[in-house]
């Protein structure tokens, strides 16, 4: 701005009776993280008993970076034959060399690890977006740091498990197969791995196919600490790759996180057999936001629990309950927030939501965007432009929705937020609680009883009060109902991969 | 006009604005954004000098570096104007006269304000006769603590009386104020009463300014226009030192009131030695290279 220009605005304020307008005289340059020296390399093979190995049939699948729908890399497509393989070297290190090394011994690979994802961090987040669409102030400031929190937090416990059971001698299971998906794949595997090794374990892990890359990476991590061979194996491919895991019979444990359409096949297919199991799936987190609460705060805290992700969060807060009061105030404000928001470039340090992971997905969301307007809901996107090439989807609100809309009942996975109204705690409660799902809830009231008092009623795994989508590694998370079996995170993750 | 009932308390969430707080500061500002952010930040300053020292020969200095920051560069804007006590007000107008740079005056007993309202209102009214552009009045801490809510709101009515035309920017203090709660009640107390800016500190009080305070301030400033279309703005003083923090309360502006609000019109900094600061990073982006304070006049 010059001068000139400074000297024609009239001194006196005048009152303009637009809404707020965000198309600023001043907008950001972009700001590209610089990703040259994040080596990809044109092809990935399975990392099967301390090496990378071809695929028995030979046979890659195509990855594709969502946000400018290039082709990165191909990766290996395992089949019976290799997850066999996979599991073989994994019994072989449980039996052998793993189960001879001591606790705390354990205990320093796992250390080891951690401090290895600290040192290439920036590595691991600039590959986590690139094969994911997430935004590079999300990957890293969020999920790699939690990835080294994980790691180091289980790898504190490995030589204190006594601690954790007291009166019993914690064993591990054995061959633990693990398939993780595609909205935070550093971070699920993170969760999966650190507390299956840190209680003496050996893994086979398949990460969602659109998202292999920094699976892919952290084997190399694997190689480098000097792990045993076997102790941890990554196999990768599709749906198939993951059901011969499932029905592997030297399987002995299945952790899977994913939908639960997926969680509910693979429940059945383990009924009879005598593997353990844990699944978190699928949610559709309803927040409740009263007339005492702290209203800037929470219409961030709204902000934060939808379009962190790009809404690939299955504890996302989905559900906006908002008490009848205030709710068009909020909903202004949720609107003029929604402006504010930049989309974009997944690797622009500025970039808030970045693009949808996968094609399959786009149309899945854009499928429910279509379902929502012939329902009747009102829609409102945020005026921002989004890039031409890429899988972008604005930040959308749905209005005038009812219990019965199935933009409310079914997750969506993706930036869409219904909003709702609730007169009393009793209805917004029975509102909450009115879904299949139970992963996670929110709660905003400045009053403490009452945080107590809703909360405890509301039927989820987690409820997050004047805050949302916050996690730490001493959290146990997990679901109720259709949101799935066990838990992750703290103590009671450990308890997963112990005997009983 | 209905006024909201000063005794109820808006609940602040002080997490929450921390944790906004540090988000907006991950903006990456870089190129020609920051290039325009220093120019507009330059423009927004109020050139400060509130010492008990100061004397007409160390203001007409200040007037000087106002009108012309650095006359190397030749395009840069001005300042937005002055801040200097009542005394040395005339001097100010006289040394500032033909610029649009203008004359603020501190009053009603600053920093204190512990004096009878009538000396306070005589000078605010002397400041304006001397001819102040703006008054920066400072609120009666000691009584809002008190919870005199009333007594407050009619001091600052009767010192935008006494302002006329001249613009009143309202002092909270908050450094004095201490929750973030209070600074959101004396915000809108303020800006019912009549203000036209509301402003962090005296800059004689730490904490000065700070980015929460800011954005707690800045967001009542948003729900106040929701509520009655009246556009009020805001000035951060004290503890703004560097071009860096300047620029990080830009955002903090544009990403909560938009547009509208970024203009000196509308925002100040008030600050004595950011100006220097500023110049030092425009020079760095021009030539490449950051020159030695030394190069800067200290005015």
């Amino acid at each position: 701005m010059s001068n000139t220009e400074a000297k024609e605005v009239p001194y006196k304020p005048t009152s303009p009776n637009s809404k707020l307008d965000f198309a600023s005289v001043w907008e950001y340059d972009p700001a590209p993280q610089d990703s040259d020296f994040a080596e990809v390399k044109e092809q990935y093979n399975l990392f099967i008993d301390g090496k990378f190995v071809k695929p028995s049939k030979g046979r890659y699948f195509k990855s594709t970076n969502p946000a400018t729908e290039e082709v990165i890399t191909e990766f290996a497509e395992a089949t019976q034959k290799d997850v066999d393989k996979a599991v073989k070297a994994a019994r072989k290190a449980f039996e052998g060399e793993w189960s001879r090394i001591s606790a705390k011994e354990r205990g320093k690979y796992i250390y080891r690890i951690a401090r290895m994802i600290q040192e290439r961090a920036r590595e691991f987040a600039v590959l986590e977006s690139m094969d994911g669409g997430k935004p590079i102030r999300e990957s890293r400031d969020v999920d790699i740091p939690l990835v080294a929190a994980y790691f180091f937090y289980y790898a504190g416990w490995a030589d204190k498990l006594e601690y954790a059971f007291p009166g019993k001698k914690p064993e591990p299971l054995g061959v633990c197969g693990q398939i993780i998906p595609w909205n935070f794949p550093m971070l699920m595997l993170a969760w999966k791995i650190a507390p299956a090794l840190a209680t003496g374990n050996t893994v086979v892990l398949k990460p969602a196919e659109t998202t292999s890359l920094t699976a892919l990476k952290f084997a190399e991590v694997i190689k480098d600490c000097g792990l045993p061979n076997g102790v941890v194996n990554i196999v990768t491919g599709a749906g198939q790759t993951g059901a011969e895991i499932v029905n592997h019979k030297d399987v002995d444990k299945i952790a899977f996180t994913g939908s639960t359409k997926v969680g509910k096949l693979i429940q059945s297919s383990l009924a009879g057999t005598d593997k353990k199991y844990t699944l978190e799936l699928g949610g559709k987190g309803a927040m409740m936001i009263f007339e005492d609460a702290p209203i800037n705060q929470a219409v961030e805290g709204i902000i934060n629990a939808i379009y962190f992700n790009q809404g690939h969060v299955c504890c996302a807060g989905s559900r906006l309950l908002v008490q009848e009061g205030i709710a068009d105030k909020v909903i202004q404000k949720l609107k003029d927030r929604l402006a504010t928001l930049i989309v974009g470039d997944p690797l622009d340090k500025n970039t808030d939501v970045g693009a949808i992971n996968s094609k399959e997905q786009f149309e899945t969301v854009n499928k429910y965007l279509e379902l929502g307007v012939e329902e009747g809901a009102d829609i409102y996107q945020a005026k921002c432009e989004i890039p031409e090439n890429g899988y972008f989807i604005k930040p959308t609100l749905f209005t005038n929705v009812s219990q019965s809309n199935r933009v409310v009942q079914e997750e969506i996975f993706g930036p869409v937020l219904t909003v709702q109204t609730f007169r009393t705690a009793d209805e917004g409660i029975e509102k909450a609680n009115n879904t299949p799902y139970g992963l996670a809830n929110g709660v905003w009231t400045d009053k403490g009883s009452k945080i107590f008092k809703v909360g405890s009623k509301m039927r989820s795994g987690v409820i997050w009060a004047n805050t949302y989508n916050k996690f730490d590694p001493t959290s146990p998370f997990g679901g109720y109902k259709e949101s799935g079996v066990g838990r992750e995170g703290g103590m009671h993750g450990l308890a997963a991969y112990i005997k009983n | 006009m209905t006024y909201p009932d000063f005794n109820q308390t808006v609940p602040i969430d002080e997490i929450g604005v921390n944790e906004r707080v540090a988000r907006l500061n991950s903006r990456s500002i870089k190129k020609s954004s920051k290039i325009q952010a220093l120019k507009l930040a330059l423009s927004m300053i109020d050139h400060t000098t509130l010492e008990g020292s100061d004397s007409p020969g160390k203001v007409r200095q200040l007037c000087k570096k106002a009108k012309q920051p650095y006359p190397a560069i030749p395009d840069l804007p001005t300042v937005a104007a002055v801040c200097v006590y009542p005394r040395l007000v005339g001097i100010a107008k006289k040394e500032l006269k033909g610029t649009d740079v203008h004359v603020a005056s501190v009053a009603t007993s600053f920093p204190s304000g512990q004096f009878p309202l009538s000396n306070r209102l005589d000078d605010t009214r002397f400041a304006v006769s001397e001819g102040a552009d703006e008054i920066d009045m400072v609120i009666s801490r000691g009584a809002f603590l008190n919870g005199e809510f009333s007594l407050v709101f009619d001091e600052i009515a009767a010192v935008k009386e006494a302002c006329g035309d001249a613009h009143l920017k309202v002092i909270l203090e908050t450094g004095e104020l201490q929750t973030l709660e209070n600074v959101r009640k004396a915000s809108d107390l303020a800006m019912h009463a009549g203000a036209d800016f509301i402003k962090t500190s005296t800059g004689k009080v730490s904490p000065a300014a700070t980015q929460p305070v800011t954005l707690v301030m800045l967001e009542a400033i948003r729900d106040y226009y929701y509520d009655t279309d009246k556009m009020i703005g805001m000035k951060p003083a004290g503890g703004i030192r560097t071009a860096k923090q300047a620029i990080q309360y830009l955002v903090l502006v544009k990403e909560t009131l938009g547009a509208a609000w970024l203009n000196k019109n509308y925002f100040r900094f008030g600050a004595s030695s950011l100006t220097n600061d500023i110049l030092m990073q425009i020079v760095k982006q021009e030539t490449g290279q950051y020159q030695s304070l030394n190069y800067f006049s200290n005015d």
